[in-house]
């Protein structure tokens, strides 16, 4: 066997082996050659703001990427320009944005052309919970009495503040009605602040508020809440207020509703874009997730932390999606074609 | 005196030079976010909020809130000068504060804007020092009827003013409200007069159509005149901020009215932009110089001044005693309490003493430090009018546009910016008044949600607006406002009769 041989046999592959290594390790480890942008369907100060400018400022403080991230509020159409932008930026690695409920229920209600499978799923960074909230000085202790007290009064008589119409407050309102046999008037508010006022001034009866959107007044004994609508408790141990954990709070199921909702935190990525660029934001957010600051806005919140990426993310996606579309099917919210 | 005790605590705890660092370069960034129309307070703070994430909280909010002060205090400058409003607290200011400017008496004006605000932003902190709880909880008491009586008082108010027509006024205004109405319909969550065009789904954001109408629409109407500002004659010196000063105090009962319509609002959360429209109206009302409003009064500069500060400044007060926003700066404000790990909410008083009593102290110190620095740079401001058109023209209009895309990073509000613009040049051609359809425009969106809320309320009773003594006084009193005119005018024919 002559040295060319050995060569052309022997070294000619190994040579193309590390020029393929050499190919692709630039593209492994990929990285954001300039700012990337953070969309925000949805206006500022509310949940979906809150977190992703924490995201900035973790990933700021604890320099986890060369290039700074730039947050945008795309907010117009209950999210519907957020979502729509970054489906016209086909295979821009460089964009994006942070999903709520309106990834489905927006298309579903308004009709607006656009579908999460026109994104590229990048990862779930937590689910946010519902709590079934009542003012403190009502005499409900369960939702069973509170629930009670609505049927007995007949429909049309109590009133279920939210956050806008047709999204995930009101989708939680009717599958409430439609478990215990009952009819509220559902007020649309703007934010879940103002529906937490509201009910502390007694203009509403209940809110199904996010836990951070309630926490203040409930500390301050204005609110009461009876149930979560997670299918298990909250693990939060830590005393909230004097006598109570979020861990004390029942799950709706348990106290005798039998259904549960959670709401998607997660992050979404144009389509066409190279995996690369995915698994590098994949990892951004494990780095952004494992920080003191991520743990106690989590803690605070009372978020669920469930992490997800990858296929088995796209499939619980795809799963919600159904749901919400049966939900907003039964209830009539769906968009006239 | 607890609560003065608690005060000077505050002072100990900000007055650290690096604290006092932050409070200067807040202010100064918050009057250039204030002075370019389009980046307002809440955008500004937005941006900077990240960057303040690894400072301790109370040095945080000392400097946000210190943007804010600022852009509250800068907002009057650009709608003096040019007829374009920084912000739309300030579009009120326009009215008598232009006409001034054309006068030959920018400084006269930009003086009595400055002091007027620093006033009525102290007013609304020595409110918040000392009776805080109690305000606060009257905050409670407003829900969707409630909302609805104070939009529909300022409208009221409003109704009258001018001196065209008043059918033209009712044109414009309904305007406003057919624009205010495109985009997302809060109540059923349907779009609403989009066509399918994605540009339209953020609806008409009420600071483009300003920049355009009043500011792309006073360079087209110059540029027909002649290519020149009438400013030109400005005195440029110190002394004018003193002999204003002297004139003033004489207008303390519309600075009263002004002063608690403000902070009212800023309370309940009404916010700054009503307030300074309800307080024009009301100074014109009750002014004996009334008539002339809108031809270049100090009034009517001092009045809508005094509202927005002292609205804006109240309304930190929900913000950190209930977790409400009182306006959308304090909104963002707010996130940034979670953020940085504070609980707004009834307990922060009793839990975080050093950063709600360091905030309130910082409120002092930083409108004080706003007015040493707009006040100082009166002259410089008011020099700006000497520049020739033909240079300043074009740097307006980069401005305008500059500050038409900030507000939601979109190109096709440039564009539709510069259509305000044809529509303003038109309005004032024709003869039609602008500020009824501007205050459609901002107004009409929320209160519409607050009609409708009531109504799904007491599904569709109108006897919820009288349905208990705070809605039923508001309701009545803006009702009054409306028919004044006709009241009046009966008085009079039956004087003249009797004569």
């Amino acid at each position: 066997m002559s040295i060319q041989r050995i060569l052309s046999r022997g070294l000619l592959p190994l040579v193309a082996a590390f020029g393929l290594v050499a190919a692709s390790a630039p593209a492994a480890a990929w990285e954001p050659s300039k700012p990337v942008e953070f969309i925000i369907p949805a206006g500022t100060g509310g949940g979906a703001d809150q977190m992703a400018r924490l995201i900035q400022g973790i990933v700021a403080k604890h320099n986890l990427m060369k290039q700074p991230i730039v947050p945008v509020n795309k907010s117009g159409g209950a999210g519907a320009e957020g979502f729509l932008d970054v489906k016209s930026s086909k295979g821009d690695a460089h964009k994006i944005i942070i999903t709520l409920s309106n990834l489905f229920t927006t298309p579903l209600a308004t009709g607006v052309p656009f579908n999460w499978k026109d994104l590229t799923p990048v990862a779930m960074l937590s689910l946010d919970n519902f709590v079934l909230w009542v003012n403190a000085d009502d005499p409900y202790k369960t939702p069973k009495e509170y629930l009670d007290a609505v049927k007995k009064a007949g429909a049309n008589a109590y009133k279920m503040g939210g956050t806008g119409s047709k999204q995930e407050d009101q989708i939680i309102t009717v599958a409430i009605e439609k478990a215990a046999g009952v009819k509220f008037i559902y007020i649309p508010f703007k934010g879940g602040g103002a529906v937490a006022t509201q009910l502390v001034g007694k203009h509403v009866n209940s809110t199904v508020n996010n836990p951070i959107e309630a926490v203040a007044q409930w500390r301050a004994g204005k609110l009461r809440p009876l149930c979560v609508f997670d299918t298990q408790r909250m693990p939060y141990k830590n005393k909230v207020t004097d006598t109570m954990s979020w861990y004390d709070i029942p799950t709706c199921k348990e106290a005798g509703i039998p259904m549960d909702y959670v709401m998607l935190r997660g992050i979404f990525m144009p389509a066409g874009v190279p995996q690369e660029a995915v698994n590098f934001y994949i990892d951004l957010f494990k780095k952004v997730r494992s920080t003191p600051e991520w743990q106690k806005f989590m803690e605070d919140g009372a978020f669920n932390q469930a992490f997800m990426t990858g296929k088995e993310y796209a499939d619980w996606v795809a799963k919600a999606e159904t749901l919400h579309r049966d939900l907003m099917r039964d209830a009539g919210f769906l968009a006239k074609p | 005196m607890e609560e003065l005790n608690s005060l000077m605590h505050g002072f100990s705890v900000i007055l650290t030079p690096y604290n006092l660092v932050l409070m200067f370069v807040g202010v100064f960034l918050g009057i250039i976010v204030g002075v370019l129309p389009g980046l307002g307070g809440a955008n500004g703070v937005a941006i900077l909020l990240p960057l303040t994430f690894a400072m301790p909280p109370t040095s945080a909010i000392v400097m946000l809130s210190c943007i804010y002060w600022g852009a509250l205090f800068g907002g009057a400058i650009t709608s003096i000068l040019f007829n374009i409003p920084g912000e739309p607290w300030s579009v009120a200011t326009t009215f008598d504060g232009y006409p001034m400017a054309q006068q030959g008496k920018a400084g006269e004006a930009l003086t009595a804007s400055f002091t007027a605000s620093f006033f009525g932003a102290l007013v609304a902190i020595i409110m918040i020092t000392f009776i805080a709880p109690a305000v606060a909880n009257f905050a409670l008491r407003f829900g969707p009827p409630e909302f609805f009586a104070v939009y529909f008082l300022t409208f009221c108010s409003f109704i009258g003013m001018g001196k065209e027509p008043p059918f033209k006024i009712l044109v414009a205004m309904m305007i406003g409200f057919a624009l205010a109405a495109v985009g997302i319909d809060i109540v059923t969550g349907q779009l609403r007069m989009t066509f399918g065009f994605t540009e339209l789904l953020r609806g008409f954001n009420f600071l483009i159509a300003v920049i355009g109408l009043f500011g792309i629409g006073e360079i087209l109407l110059s540029m027909e005149e002649g290519l020149s500002f009438t400013g030109k004659t400005a005195r440029i010196n110190m002394k004018v901020v003193f002999e204003t000063w002297k004139k003033l105090p004489r207008f303390w009962g519309t600075a009263l009215r002004s002063t608690v319509i403000g902070c009212w609002l800023g309370i309940t959360p009404g916010g700054a932009t009503p307030a300074s429209f309800m307080a024009y109206g009301i100074a014109k009302r009750t002014s004996k110089d009334g008539a002339k409003f809108g031809t270049g009064q100090l009034e009517g500069v001092v009045a809508p001044e005094i509202a927005n500060n002292s609205a804006g400044t109240s309304a930190l007060l929900p913000m950190i005693a209930l977790g409400i926003p009182g306006s959308p700066t304090a909104a963002v404000l707010l996130g940034g309490l979670l953020i940085w790990g504070l609980q707004p909410g009834p307990l922060l008083f009793v839990e975080q003493k050093d950063f709600v009593w360091g905030l309130i102290a910082s409120m002092y110190l930083g409108n004080l430090a706003s007015l040493i620095l707009v006040l100082t740079c009166v002259p410089f401001f008011a020099a700006i009018l000497k520049v020739p058109f033909s240079i300043i023209a074009p740097v307006i209009v980069v401005i305008c546009a500059v500050g038409a895309f900030t507000v939601s990073n979109a190109m096709g509000d440039v564009w539709m910016m510069l259509m305000f613009g044809v529509v303003g040049y038109a309005f004032k051609k024709l003869d039609y008044p602008m500020a009824p359809m501007v205050l459609a425009l901002v107004l009409g969106d929320q209160a519409e949600s607050a009609f409708r809320q009531s109504m799904l309320m007491s599904q569709g009773d109108m006897r919820i607006f009288f349905s208990n003594t705070l809605v039923g006084s508001i309701t009545s009193l803006a009702l009054f406002a409306l028919f004044w005119p006709l009241i009046a005018m009966g008085i009079r024919r039956m004087r003249s009769a009797a004569a």
